[in-house]
């Protein structure tokens, strides 16, 4: 039986042929509404993340199947301190695949030791989000076509993003990738990931404060947030938001097939008028995240 | 000070001077009931800065090696047998280690769940990293 904890559990012939299945769906959806008739679903998030979440239900409801789970941890049984290893076996006797959201890292992998059917991490605190990489790396193959051959450009915090982490490391794994981190100096990218991925992988990087200046080199734009409470003082932060937050303005210089990325919600980081630019991708990689998800649950429950 | 040879038991060599004690503890030999010399500051040609550690044991029983090859690899364990001495054979540090050291990750679901075992494993041999795999966290 397998899960998915982690994107480097999937081998890069196991992402292709996700997409794959993805593609297929979206471009027949009918053969694929009865997939899973009779399965059923637990969404199990002990935090709330609606997004994630109504894309899971949203997911398996379109493959025929049901849903039944809780939003947050009030409403659970890990409120009267129930163990995460005690909660999936008993989820395991009524569901047949498990999406589960915890606020404490490797409580998905100790779901996965525990359940007895199959379990995906739908986020676990700061660690991983694979289905947010999956998402994220469908939307670069219907968008380039291709893994390989690209410069991405990640923009903001790069150094809590585990969104960026963990799409560095699935890209990491492809030839002449060459990565572009772009972030104020309080936020780069981590050392370890630095060495243990991008070096370990032979891969060409640079490190740059300035967006304006790599914008025409960058085939994919990756914009994250700049959270405040990032910031040790309040002038950092003011003197610093606004040069990593797109415009129409900073896009003068950008390739024309260029594709901007954002995991969503958004706050400001991405100007309202850059969304009917034709390079803003990043609510159709919303979409996208529903159709991967689809992709996932039934090589999950081999289902054919 | 001379500690007398041992007819039957296990020498650990080759400790880093200073870290007698703290393998000492790590392997639970306070609970034994024969005799345990741990020697420290003893002369050594072949360690950094002359010294080293020793622990002898007066009886023969079963070490836990993962322990000594995650404490340090370059530990030289000898078995005695009626005073014959036999080295056994270079440590390797161990692939997985359980519940030796915990995580001190706070954002960690072992850092709640109490009763989870805490297991590392090898990630980086070359540079001897262990991580947490729950979350990924190195250990200290
Ligand atoms: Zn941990």
């Amino acid at each position: 039986m397998r899960n998915l904890i982690d994107i480097l559990d999937l081998t890069t012939s196991e992402i292709d042929e996700l997409v794959a299945v993805a593609n297929d769906i979206i471009e027949s959806p009918q053969k694929y509404a009865h997939k899973c008739a009779g399965k059923k679903l637990a969404t199990l998030f002990f935090e709330p993340s609606t997004r994630t979440r109504l894309s899971f239900e949203a997911a398996m409801y379109e493959l025929g199947g049901n849903v039944l789970g809780f939003s947050e941890a009030q409403s659970s049984s890990s409120a009267k301190g129930e163990s995460v290893a005690d909660t999936v076996k008993v989820v395991g006797y009524y569901a047949d695949i498990i999406a589960m959201r915890h606020p404490k890292e490797g409580a998905p992998l100790v779901a996965s030791m525990n359940a007895g059917i199959p379990v995906i991490n739908a986020g676990d605190g700061g660690h991983n989000h694979p289905t947010q990489t999956l998402t994220d790396l469908l939307t670069i193959n219907r968008e380039k076509g291709r893994f390989d051959n690209l410069t991405v450009g990640f923009c903001g915090d790069l150094k809590f993003g585990r969104t960026v982490h963990s799409l560095i490391g699935a890209l990491s794994r492809y030839k002449n990738v060459k990565f572009v981190l772009i972030s104020p100096k309080e936020l780069t990218l981590p050392e370890y990931i630095i060495k243990e991925v991008i070096e370990k992988n032979n891969i060409e990087f640079v490190e740059t404060t300035n967006l304006e200046e790599v914008m025409g080199q960058l085939d994919i734009l990756y914009m994250t947030r700049v959270q405040r409470e990032r910031f040790f003082n309040e002038q950092d932060y003011i003197r610093l938001k606004d040069s990593y937050i797109l415009t129409p303005e900073k896009l003068e210089n950008a390739k024309e097939d260029m594709c901007i990325l954002h995991p969503l919600p958004r706050v400001n980081e991405i100007a309202v008028a850059v969304d009917n630019d034709k390079r803003a991708k990043y609510f159709e990689q919303a979409k996208n995240g529903k159709y991967i998800r689809m992709a996932l649950i039934l090589k999950l429950l081999e289902v054919e | 000070m001379t500690i007398s040879p041992i007819e039957n038991g296990i020498v650990l060599d080759h400790i880093t001077a200073g870290k007698g004690m703290e393998l000492y503890k790590a392997l639970g030999l306070a609970e034994l009931d024969c005799l345990v010399a741990v020697i420290n500051n003893a002369y050594s040609i072949k360690m950094p800065g002359g010294r080293k550690d020793i622990i002898k044991i007066d009886a023969e029983i079963e070490l836990n090696l993962d322990i000594i090859g995650y404490f340090d690899p370059g530990i030289t364990v000898n078995v005695i047998k009626n005073g014959v001495n036999t080295k056994l054979p270079k440590i390797d540090p161990p692939k997985e280690i359980k519940n030796l050291i915990k995580c001190k990750n706070p954002r960690c679901i072992t850092s709640v769940e109490q009763e989870l075992p805490h297991i590392f494993k090898l990630t980086d041999s070359e540079n001897k990293v262990y991580r947490c795999i729950y979350c990924e966290s190195k250990a200290k």
